[in-house]
């Protein structure tokens, strides 16, 4: 293991700004070697990726392993200097944050009054929702208030992103923004 | 945090305060664990013996809601036996500055107050100034009037025996916390605070906040190596969001939104824009942040657009927002991976809040509570409500490419590992999509409502899926009359020949092919500080403040807490981290000993004028309190908004009088969503339950893992009793008072599913941030059957 490590430090710093993605068996790794030893070597040929922990503040490094369009295998990042390669319980399971059964693949739709969801194409929803959102912000929108431009719905309020990246914020407080939402809030705030 | 995690190594002593950063933030301690190898001290403060606690050299215990009593004690400590750091608090704070004869304090309140709104006059609270309008100093501290006395009288009142009678500590734990971390006050010597939501969600959370910095002050340790005050933030990206401007009052960067009181550009600029400090540049970053909005929209004409800003006039803050909600004055809203009906106070109030909205859109890798707010297992009757309820699959952090910011304001890139499950997509392509068809919608529209959206410059590639690296260069910004991206936003003009998107940020992207959150080289620059792994706000600084790790000659205070110092030959700032300086800048040049570059006088502010609720922290009770204030006859924050009606119940101490607080299991995050749909984690920790002391379970006649009700006024939850060593009654005035204390990541979905800890929290905020006050309410407990 201590090899295989070894190469995974010397190739993530190689890859400098690039994406930095491998196969472990183009290292140089004996796969054969490595199957005599053990039956089942489950992230021999993964692809190896570099993430940060989605959980709490500290940011540290993960390795994703990722084979035959599934997750499998997660693990601390040795060359991050905030963690060297260790991890906690959440840390640890970030695996099941793909795996898990609970997680949702279809947009879904729960009409006025309904007690059930109904699957809808992402196309439906894009025009549904705008078409919603529309509806209530032209009937709201203030443009002038007390002879001042305010240019503002007090009707629409977007709450949440903490768990987005920087630019997907930046992308957000932009569209939200720009449509006069000034009810926007988020974690830092609960 | 001012600092970062690695450098947590360097401290000599950390206070640990408001936080449980072993369960929380456990990665975080292998830094304070090589601190303490290094003979460094750990010292926690909690009302609970943590997991932080038992790793402690130091812990005490205080009563929730009464950190400002401890710190005021400390601060009086420090002043008594005089440990502060005497050069550094003359000279680079506002110590020496003399206070005008309006500012007074009276029986817990200050000059200005105004009964009827609750609002203070802030321009009482001033400094004397000569002709040229600069602050009068008296540089020995002797006068009456300075700061230093003023400060001196006002803690004159915080001795140990009357903290110690309101915090509920005992007394020589009180003292070794205070000789642990006023020993710091050594010119070689740094000490931390590290905190998290324990110091901020209470109706005195930012003079929380503000206790802390006057104590670093003091001591001197802000800008050392080891030093610091490090807020700990609790999700992967939150700092990033902060920054990135997703509350009500911010922009990007940290740029007011504008409101009616600043009806134009120039009114915006003359009002938010200090006569020195850096922020005079704020025009700058304003300008250049409506040019990336609004592109050749936005013209010297048109005020560059700035009139397509929304502008508010209210407080537009979560509970506010869902007191609107709950009020019908709300008709649709946007959840983007957040969980109100778990994580939002009230939590009872605000699940039903939901059902008075027309549409609600929710983006999640989960079906939430708030998603299905409406289902019976919500204790909903779905033929009820009639709101349309939108759920979009969002893929995981590692199932797209992005970068975060951790609580360092390290700004680390997120590399895609694995195409997003599903159907489900990234949060950029669903709001680059929501944009491109609420576009189609008002493209051939001239109303007033389509002017300002029609007016944004969204250009991040064509098709569906938008270009990351183009909303990465609008970020970092660009030199429009040379089309290249800006150097730093030390290159930002107020002409409109500049953009950036958050000029914080600015200089991340500096030239094309080389995004700095990519960096990975992870050799150690000096000190611990990785200077070329990732990339830090601003400007790539590690350490913010460093000037003041160094005399006023430029000279570290010691070689132990050394970080950067000036260079004569060289003629310029060297060392270990980027300056918080102008680099040539020399100790004997015009403001060459003001290290705090950011604030118009230099220095930092142990007096600060501009908060709601006063210029020195004060003790009050929180919203619910089992006592009367012991400092003054005022109870609760005079400053604090109160609620009306249904948002507003309030528990009595007759009949819950038992102090209750919540908190977090390493095991689960935030409001469970991320954890509790997870089948090792849910596993692990797969039930509600209440930490109560022996003494309390024996009175009410509870054994462990029996089942109990908590009651608070605003509600009822059941949950499991875990009768532990770790919570003690406190003898408070006298008087005995029980706490407790609950996680409150749990609800009805997911594997692990348990009642909602915030059904008992008060709809009640901080005086200046209003975020909500989760760690201290009233509540009863009994036996469930």
């Amino acid at each position: 293991m201590v090899e295989i490590n070894l190469n995974r430090r010397q190739f993530l710093k190689l890859s400098g700004a690039t994406a930095a993605t491998l196969a472990i068996v183009e290292l140089g790794f004996n796969e054969n070697e490595a199957k005599a030893k053990t039956k089942e070597f489950k992230i021999a040929k993964s692809t190896v990726t570099p993430t940060i922990c989605c959980f709490c503040g500290v940011g540290c490094g993960i390795l994703v392993h990722t084979k035959d369009d599934t997750v499998v295998y997660t693990e601390g990042d040795s060359d991050n200097p905030i963690n060297e390669g260790t991890l906690c319980s959440k840390g640890t399971t970030i695996r099941q944050v793909y795996t898990s059964e609970k997680r949702i693949e279809k947009p879904l739709y729960r009409a006025p009054g309904s007690d059930k969801w109904e699957e809808k194409s992402w196309d439906w929803m894009y025009k549904t929702i705008a078409q919603r959102v529309k509806d209530t912000r032209d009937r709201t929108f203030v443009e002038k208030e007390d002879g001042i431009t305010v240019n503002k719905t007090e009707a629409i309020a977007s709450l949440g992103g903490a768990a987005l990246d920087n630019e997907e914020t930046y992308l957000l407080a932009k569209l939200m923004r720009g449509l006069g939402v000034v009810y926007l809030e988020h974690q830092a705030r609960i | 945090m001012t600092n970062h995690w690695s450098d947590i190594q360097h401290s000599d002593c950390a206070l640990i305060m408001g936080a449980n950063p072993a369960e929380n933030h456990p990665i975080s301690f292998r830094w304070l664990t090589k601190a303490q190898e290094k003979g460094g001290k750990i010292v926690s403060v909690d009302p609970r013996f943590t997991r932080t606690s038992a790793k402690a050299d130091v812990y005490a215990q205080l009563r929730s809601g009464t950190d400002i009593a401890f710190m005021g004690g400390m601060i009086k400590y420090a002043l008594d036996n005089e440990l502060y750091h005497k050069d550094y608090v003359v000279n680079y704070t506002n110590a020496s500055f003399i206070l005008k004869d309006t500012y007074e304090f009276n029986d817990g309140i200050f000059s200005g107050y105004d009964e009827p709104t609750r609002k203070y006059d802030k321009t009482q609270w001033a400094f004397e100034t000569d002709e040229e309008g600069n602050p009068v100093k008296d540089m020995t501290l002797k006068h009456p009037r300075s700061v230093f006395q003023m400060m001196k009288n006002h803690y004159s009142r915080y001795d140990a025996d009357t903290v110690c009678s309101v915090t509920g500590t005992p007394k020589e734990d009180f003292l070794k916390v205070c000789e642990a971390f006023c020993a710091t006050g050594a010119p070689d010597k740094a000490g931390t605070i590290l905190y998290a939501m324990g110091t901020t969600q209470h109706t005195v959370g930012t003079q929380n906040v503000r206790a802390f910095g006057m104590i670093q002050l003091l001591l001197g340790n802000m800008g050392l190596p080891g030093g610091g005050l490090n807020a700990m933030r609790g999700e992967s990206n939150v700092q990033g969001s902060t920054d990135f401007g997703l509350l009500y009052n911010n922009l990007t960067g940290y740029l007011g939104a504008p409101t009616m009181l600043h009806p134009t550009l120039e009114a915006y600029n003359e009002k938010e824009t200090p006569s020195a400090g850096y922020w005079s540049n704020k025009p700058k970053f304003l300008v250049s942040l409506l040019k990336a909005w609004y592109g050749p929209n936005a013209t010297k004409d048109n005020e560059f657009g700035y009139q397509y800003l929304p502008k508010g006039n209210k407080n537009y803050s979560h509970i506010n927002l869902f007191s609107a909600m709950y009020k019908g004055e709300l008709e649709g809203a946007f959840l983007f991976g957040t969980n109100p009906v778990v994580g939002g106070p009230n939590a009872g109030k605000e699940k039903e809040a939901l059902g008075n909205l027309k549409w609600l859109v929710a983006a999640d890798l989960w079906e939430t509570e708030s998603a299905s707010f409406w289902q019976k297992e919500a204790g909903s009757n779905p033929s009820a409500i009639s709101t349309e309820v939108f759920l979009l699959p969002a893929a995981s952090s590692y199932e797209k490419e992005g970068s975060v910011s951790n609580s360092s304001r390290w700004m680390q890139y997120r590399w895609q590992a694995i195409k997003p499950k599903g159907q489900s997509l990234a949060d950029l392509e669903i709001i680059h999509e929501m944009y491109l068809h609420l576009k189609d919608l008002y493209k051939n529209e001239k109303t007033p409502a389509a002017k300002p959206f029609n007016a944004l410059d969204w250009n991040f590639g064509k098709g569906n899926h938008p270009d990351i690296d183009l909303v990465c260069k609008e970020i970092n910004g660009y030199d429009l009359t040379t089309g290249k991206l800006v150097p730093g936003f030390g290159a930002l003009k107020d002409d409109g020949t500049t953009t950036s998107g958050n000029w914080i940020y600015s200089g991340f992207y500096p030239e094309e092919g080389n995004n700095r959150a990519k960096s990975r080289d992870n050799k150690d620059t000096g000190g611990g500080n990785y200077l070329n792994w990732s990339f830090a706000w601003p400007a790539n600084r590690r350490i913010l403040y460093n000037r003041a790790a160094a005399d006023l000659n430029g000279k570290p205070w010691s070689k132990k807490t050394a970080i950067i110092w000036w260079d004569a030959s060289q003629k310029k700032w060297v060392g270990n981290d980027v300056p918080d300086f102008v680099v040539d800048r020399a100790p004997t040049d015009p403001g060459g000993t003001n290290p705090y570059t950011m604030l118009k006088d230099g220095v930092a502010g142990l007096f600060a004028g501009n908060l709601n609720d006063g210029p020195f922290p004060e003790h009050y009770e929180p919203f619910e309190s089992p006592v009367a204030n012991a400092f003054s006859s005022q109870d609760s924050n005079p400053a604090i908004q109160l609620f009306d009606g249904e948002f507003n119940l309030k528990g009595d101490y007759k009949q819950f009088p038992i102090v209750a607080t919540t908190y977090r299991v390493s095991e689960h995050w935030q409001s469970g969503s991320m954890t509790r749909n997870q089948e090792w984690l849910s596993e692990l920790v797969g039930h509600m339950f209440v930490e109560i002391s022996e003494e309390l379970a024996k009175e009410k006649g509870i054994k462990n893992k029996d089942k109990v009700i908590v009651s608070s006024a605003r509600g009822e939850i059941e949950a499991y009793a875990m009768v532990t060593k770790r919570f003690k009654p406190y003898t408070i005035q006298g008087q005995k008072v029980h706490h407790i204390g609950m996680p409150w990541h749990f609800g009805y979905k997911g594997f692990a599913t348990g009642d909602t800890a915030n059904r008992l929290t008060p709809h009640i905020g901080d005086a200046n941030t209003t975020i909500p006050e989760y760690k201290a309410f009233l509540c009863n407990v009994r036996r469930a059957n």
